[in-house]
């Protein structure tokens, strides 16, 4: 990308990482360079828990980087110096505050007169739209106008760059259109006293809708899969042929790690080759598994991915996971933004329910390291238990603390289900779930 | 939605008669206090005095709730911004928690006396930092805790529109720490005129008051004032909670975290009136709004010149270990001086402390089961049946709300007429100062019990005692738990003033640790008073400890009902 104009924000090399109690680091963001450059809508698309959210709070000055720095107009930036403002995906409104005085809130920590102040925000209330609501608090109004409040918010502050974090995410579909299109409006009527917008999230449409530039990030660590600019006009019809395609294309690096896919007609970065590292479950109940599966039988057992997400009316943030999970149990494979059921899938949709927990065990104990950790240590342990302590001893090693947390719910869910092992809560440890005694590892074929 | 200020100026009258009624009870109190202090001070029965000595009590109450307030914001405050001083704050926060605060009625009112030499303030004091004592541990958790689970996004918010200090505190916590607070202060507030009522009562430390009335009213077998006294507690406990706490949580209301407004908000009368004054309305523009105002640019101009805060800090750091440093020596000073003076006690001693703790700790665990014996099936009763719970909670709640000290001289007259000595009379004492806790909780937990369950457990034909194994005694569990361990802090307080009990110029007492440390203050044994208190004290806390967290914990993981 040529450099004609200075960026407002120039992150170089910043980086996250937690260090554990044994000096162990927890890598949560790769070294990441990232430019803010003025005039553009800037959308950082990933998968859930990859760091977007973090990176977010590095780039506003809310969380330092663990190295690497974050110029705001070539100088280091802090709290107090960057002319941001956040939208929240929770909105984070005081619902104590009336409307009003929820704007004027940030105006009040700068010091500004009653009565200006006052100015201010009745007027940008009145450019969202949230004229008459002003004595109202928070809980009266409904999600979308809530979120209003949040811009208004936001705006009043004229900040620079307007930074959102899924801010459209806890709407409903309708609301979220609506809003997501006043957005547009006001920014390319230029009435937003805004030279930049940074918005994150996890729905791939909304960010092709909206930005002028995609960045994806992949995750464990996060760092930067692809950058590209998006030169279609506003307004961007999601049926024209260019905006599917930008669609299938994102689609496809999300879905396949290893992929460096060039954008149709447009320059992708890809950095970095994937690392060696411990194998991360995907956060994926085997009720979606099966579900998905079924599907894919019913539709022949092929389908697109954006299909896919259509049918199920789901966004590529709940869909991905099950569709990596059923990849990574051998169900499934994905193949240039096609998903395709394999026989061993087949096979497992097709059964019935003590069918399917022997062939989820197997494609379990053949193809997911932890379950194979757990299942080898519990056959060799005398009282074939163990405590639940050794395995988050394990994952501590390699992922953060939320990160941990989800991987071995979601480990207990399908080792569970897979009768590997039972769990019991009060003693917090791990039981062999089998009559003692049966060979390991477990070879045993049932055809349904 | 505010009412509008109504034309009449009736509200505004009332207002200006309450401040100047405010007025003249501050001299009379001021100069009863400077006083001089009486040793055994005359307790009048008229009913003329019932009112002055309400007023002595509530005055008490207010000062040590003010008092706890303050202290209660501080330490929470500090606890929940300082990891380094969190690490050791809430432990002590715990332990001092399950403290029976009774147990240090004695040596504080000794102190106290000794502090402020021939004054009535000294023993005045010496009550409000009981009570103090006594409601403050439960509400500087509840605003520590309410600090921690200030929402991310909210804090985030705060700092990318740069908040200051004062705007995070009114805007963010304070608020968040309100619906808390409250509820917490009422407990305390309800708990303080136990101790109160005890503190009054003590001695030759009595105070003018109510339960210094009541206990005169026993004393001479006047059912009359008896009566007049009980009445009047109830009077004034109907009073605050109408004029206090139902228009502080109605004012409360808006500060919940909810999404959606809820169907059925709590309302007062008192509030609605206070909303349509117009003297409030007028002091609200006129003198709150510019005062804050006023705030809100002292603190933004100190937003501009952050940077010179990183010097400050430094300096604040010196201090605080300064401070810890003072506090730390202090704290070994006292250790060595108490491990002297404990080292100095008789093996008959020892020993009698021993058995003085056995029969303590039989007496409550008696206490305790006899409590949930009545209660678990008459507060299930209450909890299934609503008909039935609209009589009876009203009921209980009154009840509940006399504290259970300020009928213990009466309760002692009845027991000592029929005969039969304190022994058993003390468990009757004990048994009223705590069954209301386990009563209160187990219609909480029936009523949690969904209405699904009970019907699945009569669909598949559950009855009897298999009904009560399987559906009532899992779902009332957790609540049963948190009721006991109440009742249970709760007894091992009333028995200091339980076992032990002056009555028309008699010493009434039985075996126990209550007794012990009771008798030892009469006797000015202060030695054999530091090492009963001691004993009572750690005993109480590992009991805690060993028994009560472990059911909690219980009651936590595998009895919760979640939705």
């Amino acid at each position: 990308m040529t450099e004609l104009v200075e960026p407002i924000i120039r992150a170089q090399a910043v980086e996250k990482f937690y260090v554990q109690p044994d000096g162990n680091r927890i890598e949560v963001i790769a070294p990441v360079d990232l430019n803010v450059e003025p005039g553009k809508i800037i959308a950082l698309l990933g998968p859930s828990g990859c760091g977007k959210s973090t990176l977010l709070r590095i780039l506003t000055g809310l969380s330092k980087p663990s190295s690497g720095e974050v110029l705001w107009h070539g100088k280091p930036l802090t709290s107090q110096n960057a002319g941001v403002a956040i939208v929240f995906q929770s909105f984070a409104l005081f619902p104590w505050l009336t409307v009003l005085d929820n704007v004027e809130a940030p105006l009040e920590a700068r010091g500004v007169a009653a009565l200006e102040r006052h100015k201010r925000a009745l007027r940008i209330l009145d450019t969202v739209g949230l004229d008459g609501f002003e004595s109202a608090y928070p809980k009266e109004l409904s999600g979308g106008m809530k979120q209003r409040v949040g811009f208004a918010r936001a705006l009043v502050v004229e900040p620079e760059v307007l930074f959102m974090d899924e801010p459209f995410s806890a709407l409903d579909v309708l609301t979220a259109e609506n809003l997501r299109n006043e957005l547009l409006e006001l920014w390319i009527s230029k009435k937003m006293p805004t030279s930049a917008i940074f918005i994150v999230t996890h729905n791939i449409e909304e960010a092709v809708l909206l930005a002028d530039r995609v960045i994806v990030l992949a995750r464990n660590p996060a760092w930067v899969r692809a950058d590209f600019p998006i030169e279609l006009p506003h307004p961007r019809d999601r049926k024209s042929p260019r905006f599917i395609e930008l669609v299938d294309y994102i689609y496809k690096i999300m879905t396949q790690p290893q992929l460096a896919a060039a954008v149709p007609d447009a320059t992708a970065a890809v950095q970095k080759p994937v690392r060696q590292k411990y194998q991360m479950i995907p956060h994926a109940r085997v009720g979606g598994i099966a579900g998905l599966l079924e599907l894919l039988l019913d539709r022949g057992g092929k389908e697109y991915l954006h299909r896919l997400s259509e049918v199920l009316i789901m966004d590529a943030e709940d869909l991905l996971p099950i569709i990596e999970a059923s990849v990574l149990l051998g169900f499934a494979t994905l193949k240039e933004g096609d998903v395709q059921i394999t026989e061993e899938g087949a096979r497992f949709a097709e059964a019935d329910i003590l069918a399917r927990k022997i062939l989820f065990r197997q494609a379990a104990l053949n193809h997911v390291v932890i379950l194979q950790q757990i299942d080898s240590i519990l056959h060799a342990k005398t009282d074939h238990s163990i405590s639940e302590e050794f395995f988050y001893d394990i994952l501590d090693e390699h992922f953060s603390a939320d990160e941990v947390e989800r991987q071995f719910d979601t480990a207990m869910n399908w080792g569970r289900y897979a009768e590997i092992f039972d769990f019991d809560r009060e003693s917090h440890r791990l039981i062999l779930a089998e009559p003692v005694g049966e060979p390991h590892p477990p070879t045993t074929s049932v055809q349904p | 939605m505010l009412p509008r200020p109504s034309a009449s100026g009736v509200p505004d009258l009332i207002m200006f008669s309450a401040g100047l009624a405010l007025f003249y009870g501050i001299v009379q109190v001021g100069r009863n206090w400077l006083g001089p202090f009486h040793p055994q001070i005359e307790i009048s029965r008229s009913l003329a005095a019932l009112p002055v000595y309400a007023g002595y009590s509530l005055l008490r109450i207010a000062l040590a709730y003010v008092l706890s307030l303050f202290f209660a914001v501080t330490y929470g405050y500090i606890a929940a911004y300082r990891p380094r001083a969190e690490r050791f704050m809430i432990p002590l926060l715990d332990v001092l928690q399950s403290i029976p605060v009774l147990s240090f009625l004695p040596g504080v009112m000794l102190a106290m006396a000794a502090l402020f030499p021939g004054r009535q303030l000294g023993v005045e004091l010496g009550a409000v930092l009981l009570i103090f004592t006594g409601q403050v541990w439960n509400m500087a958790f509840s605003f520590y805790a309410s600090l921690k689970s200030v929402p991310r996004e909210m804090r985030e918010a705060a700092t990318i529109y740069r908040f200051n200090w004062w705007q995070r505190f009114l805007q963010i916590e304070l608020p968040f720490a309100t619906i808390g607070l409250v509820w917490n202060s009422m407990m305390s507030v309800a708990g303080a005129w136990f101790f109160l009522m005890a503190c009054e009562q003590f001695g030759d430390f009595r105070l003018p008051g109510l339960g210094s009335y009541l206990q005169a009213a026993a004393d001479g077998g006047d059912t009359r004032s008896i009566l007049l006294g009980i009445v009047t507690m109830v009077a004034v406990i109907v009073l605050i909670d109408q004029f206090v706490w139902r228009p502080v949580i109605a004012w409360a209301e808006k500060f919940k975290m909810e999404q959606v407004e809820s169907a059925s908000a709590p309302t007062s009368w008192v509030l609605d009136f206070l909303r349509r004054s117009r003297g409030v309305a007028l002091f609200r523009k006129r003198a709150i709004r510019p005062l804050r105002e006023q705030m809100v640019h002292y603190f933004s101009r100190g937003n501009v010149v952050r940077a010179e805060s990183a010097r400050e800090n430094t300096t604040g750091l010196w201090l605080w270990r300064v401070a810890g440093l003072v506090a730390l020596s202090a704290i070994g000073y006292s250790v060595v001086r108490v491990v002297m003076i404990l080292t100095g006690l008789s093996g008959a001693e020892f020993h009698q402390i021993a058995v003085g703790l056995f029969a303590t700790w039989l007496r409550v665990n008696v206490t305790l089961l006899l409590g949930a014996l009545w209660t678990i099936p008459v507060g299930v009763a209450i909890g299934f049946h609503p008909r039935l719970a609209r009589i009876a909670q009203p009921l209980a709640q009154i009840a509940a709300s006399v504290p259970a000290t300020a009928v213990f001289p009466v309760v002692l007259l009845v027991l000592i007429r029929l005969g039969g000595g304190l022994g058993f009379g003390s468990i009757v004492l004990l048994l009223l100062g705590t069954q209301w806790y386990i009563l209160f909780n187990v219609i909480a937990g029936a009523m949690a019990i969904p209405t699904d369950l009970k019907e699945a457990a009569s669909v598949f034909g559950i009855r009897g005692w298999e009904r009560w194994r399987k559906l009532i005694l899992p779902g009332i569990f957790p609540f049963l738990v948190t009721g006991m361990i109440t009742a249970s802090g709760g007894a091992w307080n009333v028995s200091i003033v339980a076992e032990y009990a002056h009555l028309k110029g008699q010493i009434y007492s039985t075996v126990g640790i209550g007794a012990m440390i009771s008798g030892a203050t009469d006797a000015k044994n202060f030695n054999l008073l530091l090492a009963s208190t001691i004993a009572l004290a750690a005993v109480v806390v590992t009991t805690n400890r060993l028994l009560w967290r472990r059911l909690y914990r219980l009651a936590e993981t595998r009895f919760k009902l979640e939705g």
